[in-house]
């Protein structure tokens, strides 16, 4: 009875509830639509490892860029607002925080990572909760590959810096003049950290270098953990190269200090991601003198006429140069303001195909992606016209532009130890 | 050549070795303490030299003098704070000590491992070399810094065998290592000889750690490596014995460098940890151990 007496008196108070609530987001539902357009902030998530080196400058440039828009009046009146999370590196945290901007924060796009790992966690996440997801960083071309296999559930992620292959393809571009035209050189040595991201550039560098006329006498794959690189650079100079081709990103100082210190005649060239901070002539006392290494960016090079002013900006506002996923995450903020103002929507599958016809100079170069049908959907298309890339070489404690020539900013110049032509 | 380069490259690296392991089996030898917290106090003091240079602009030798005081601090805190409150602590009984130690001086190595990650992140660092440029031995182009580093460990293993052999401390701290008890008679504070222990430990440590960084750099992943490379040698040689610490080092060096030569450097530690594996089965002692 008593029992029965309770469900009495809450049912009435049961019935009441429903009827208000959906009043209220009937209410709700006509009146924002026109309140958002007009008023609300555009929300843009930052998911970044915010405490390494590299993902630092993510929040960052991203900020600078949204200020900017800002005070320049927003996109169609409406603010663009950035919400940070830090991942501390880590797949989970990301997927969480991932979760949480989707549906709580109810932003309207993602910024997220340069770990490869972290953006193939986050990517069917970015499928499921149909919120549009970018990459400053990662490079594995596993994620655009996803992109093809599965277009409906995967179109949501777009891939903001190169993939492994167009980044040995960028390498073989700049070698074929620095080092084939300019030096001659007949034979190379792949030298590569064994990690996912190295796979296809790996497979990429075999295919491409025998095109550019560089045979390709040994591929070594190296142990992240190795401490003592002496028995491989030793290995590599008794098989008489021309030059080592590098793919090194998790290991970086060792084998660069141990190569000065053991004066390797070999130059080295590829990809180095740690010589592209601005820090790593002081993380290797020096010893990254001559080293050359592929770049969508650098100090001083005039990519595009946007790439200076935002150096500088960036310098001034947080007191040092931005890493190389800066750049990219600076150019995200302002062509998915583009793409907004373009859809005039942010209703994600209309998001999604103006991203796809996004043609944007940035600080990078000219941001078109591929399209739907190719093997690699939404990755920056590469190319004269598009994207080149650049090839550096740490010179006297400065990173200079060798290449394409049109941004040049120096000569190439080995310490004295390196000997190059002394294989033939 | 080949020969002569293994021959070359493995002194080096073995003599490294065993600088680091001698303080290493000195301390068990002496307190019974196994310090699992011997790698982060390595890579603390090539941080510190390495941040010498970087950051405040410190030449090589400044730098090298900084590592070496913060492996010496370090190694005074390891003690003060968390060996010796739990040899005295009256709620842990005698038996459970050696494993408080062992734990608490693990954990101790990974909270200075994470606290340098967080600070200086996690990459690789080096220090600036004090001998720079190549030398030609029988055909084998060698680093100078590598003769360096050998000449530099032998120097300081010498020294710190006069001072064990030669005066009245240092038999004070080998009487200790034989028999504590009977030191205590003699009138010795054992409390003394520990501390004394630990600082000569923690100048060991800072000159390996710095020489390690000039000689091939660690990051903070290199604490577990490091500690376990140390713990193979002491147990191969003997859990307290020196000297055969010493020869251990050599056979482990050795080992390492020629499965990096002839098979691949991939693969560098497993044969030495296969060894120490085995010496556990036949002879738990050790080559020259006496417990």
């Amino acid at each position: 009875m008593n029992k029965f007496k309770k469900r009495a008196t809450c049912s009435p108070m049961l019935a009441v509830l429903p009827a208000n609530a959906v009043f209220l987001a009937l209410a709700l539902a006509l009146a924002t639509p026109t309140y958002a357009q007009t008023k609300d902030p555009i929300k843009i998530g930052v998911i970044a490892e915010a405490q390494a080196v590299a993902g630092s400058s993510i929040p960052l440039a991203a900020q600078l860029a949204a200020d900017e828009i800002n005070a320049a009046g927003g996109v169609n009146g409406r603010k663009i607002e950035i919400v940070s999370y830090d991942n501390h590196s880590s797949a989970a945290e990301s997927v969480r925080a991932f979760q949480r901007a989707a549906n709580e924060d109810h932003v309207n796009a993602v910024i997220a990572s340069y770990i490869s790992e972290v953006v193939l966690a986050l990517e069917p996440w970015a499928g499921r909760l149909k919120t549009v997801m970018i990459t400053p960083g990662a490079a594995s071309d596993v994620i655009t590959q996803n992109i093809a296999k599965d277009y409906k559930h995967n179109k949501y992620t777009f891939h903001g810096y190169l993939t492994s292959t167009s980044i040995a393809d960028s390498v073989c571009d700049s070698a074929k003049d620095l080092l084939v035209k300019d030096l001659k050189m007949k034979t190379a040595v792949v030298m590569s950290e064994d990690a996912a991201w190295t796979t296809p550039l790996d497979a990429e560098y075999l295919k491409c270098l025998p095109k550019i006329g560089l045979k390709v006498i040994d591929h070594i794959r190296v142990s992240p953990d190795t401490t003592d690189f002496t028995p491989i650079f030793n290995k590599i100079e008794g098989e008489k190269p021309d030059v080592i081709i590098t793919g090194i990103s998790h290991v970086g100082v060792q084998p660069t200090v141990q190569a000065k210190s053991q004066e390797v005649p070999i130059p080295m060239y590829g990809v180095s991601s740690q010589a592209s901070n601005s820090s790593f002539w002081q993380d290797t006392n020096g010893a990254v003198d001559g080293v050359l290494y592929q770049a969508v960016s650098g100090p001083d090079v005039a990519v595009t006429p946007k790439t200076l002013p935002f150096v500088a900006a960036f310098k001034k506002r947080f007191g040092n140069f931005p890493s190389y996923c800066g750049y990219t995450a600076y150019d995200e903020v302002y062509y998915i303001a583009d793409a907004i103002k373009r859809a005039g929507s942010t209703d994600p599958d209309k998001l999604v195909d103006a991203l796809e016809k996004t043609d944007y100079v940035g600080t990078i170069g000219r941001v078109q992606f591929q399209g739907k049908d190719t093997p690699y959907p939404h990755a920056l298309k590469i190319g004269a016209s598009t994207i080149t890339g650049l090839m550096l070489q740490w010179q006297n404690g400065k990173q200079v532009n060798l290449w394409p020539a049109k941004v040049a900013n120096g000569k190439l110049k080995f310490p004295k130890f390196i000997k190059v032509g002394s294989a033939n | 050549m080949l020969f002569w380069q293994i021959l070359i490259d493995g002194f080096a690296i073995s003599s490294l070795y065993a600088l680091g392991a001698t303080g290493f089996a000195l301390i068990f030898g002496v307190s019974g303490v196994l310090n699992l917290s011997h790698g982060a106090l390595m890579v603390a003091a090539v941080v510190a030299a390495w941040a010498a240079g970087a950051h405040l602009h410190a030449g090589p030798y400044a730098g090298a003098a900084l590592g070496v005081a913060i492996g010496f601090s370090t190694s005074l805190l390891t003690y003060f704070v968390i060996v010796r409150p739990l040899q005295h602590s009256r709620k842990i009984r005698e038996e459970e000590k050696e494993i408080f130690i062992l734990t608490a001086t693990l954990l101790w190595g990974i909270m200075i491992q994470e606290l340098i990650a967080y600070l200086y992140t996690n990459n690789a660092k080096t220090v600036a070399p004090i001998v720079e440029g190549v030398v030609w031995i029988v055909g084998v182009r060698t680093p100078s810094n590598e003769i360096f580093t050998a000449v530099v460990c032998w120097l300081v293993i010498g020294l710190l065998w006069l001072l064990v052999n030669r005066t009245r401390a240092g038999k004070a701290v080998l009487a200790a290592s034989m028999n504590p008890r009977g030191v205590t008679l003699l009138g010795i504070e054992l409390s003394q000889v520990y501390i004394a222990v630990w600082a000569i430990y923690g100048v060991l440590v800072g000159i390996a750690g710095v020489l390690l960084g000039m000689f091939l750099g660690v990051s903070s992943y290199s604490v577990g490596p490091l500690t376990a490379s140390a713990f193979a040698i002491v147990v191969l040689g003997g859990l307290g014995s020196v000297s055969g610490a010493l020869i251990a080092a050599y056979v482990v060096g050795y080992l390492e460098t020629m499965t990096a030569y002839l098979i691949s450097p991939a693969y560098r530690t497993i044969p030495a940890l296969l060894l120490v594996v085995a010496v556990m089965y036949v002879r738990p002692r050790g080559l020259l151990g006496r417990r």
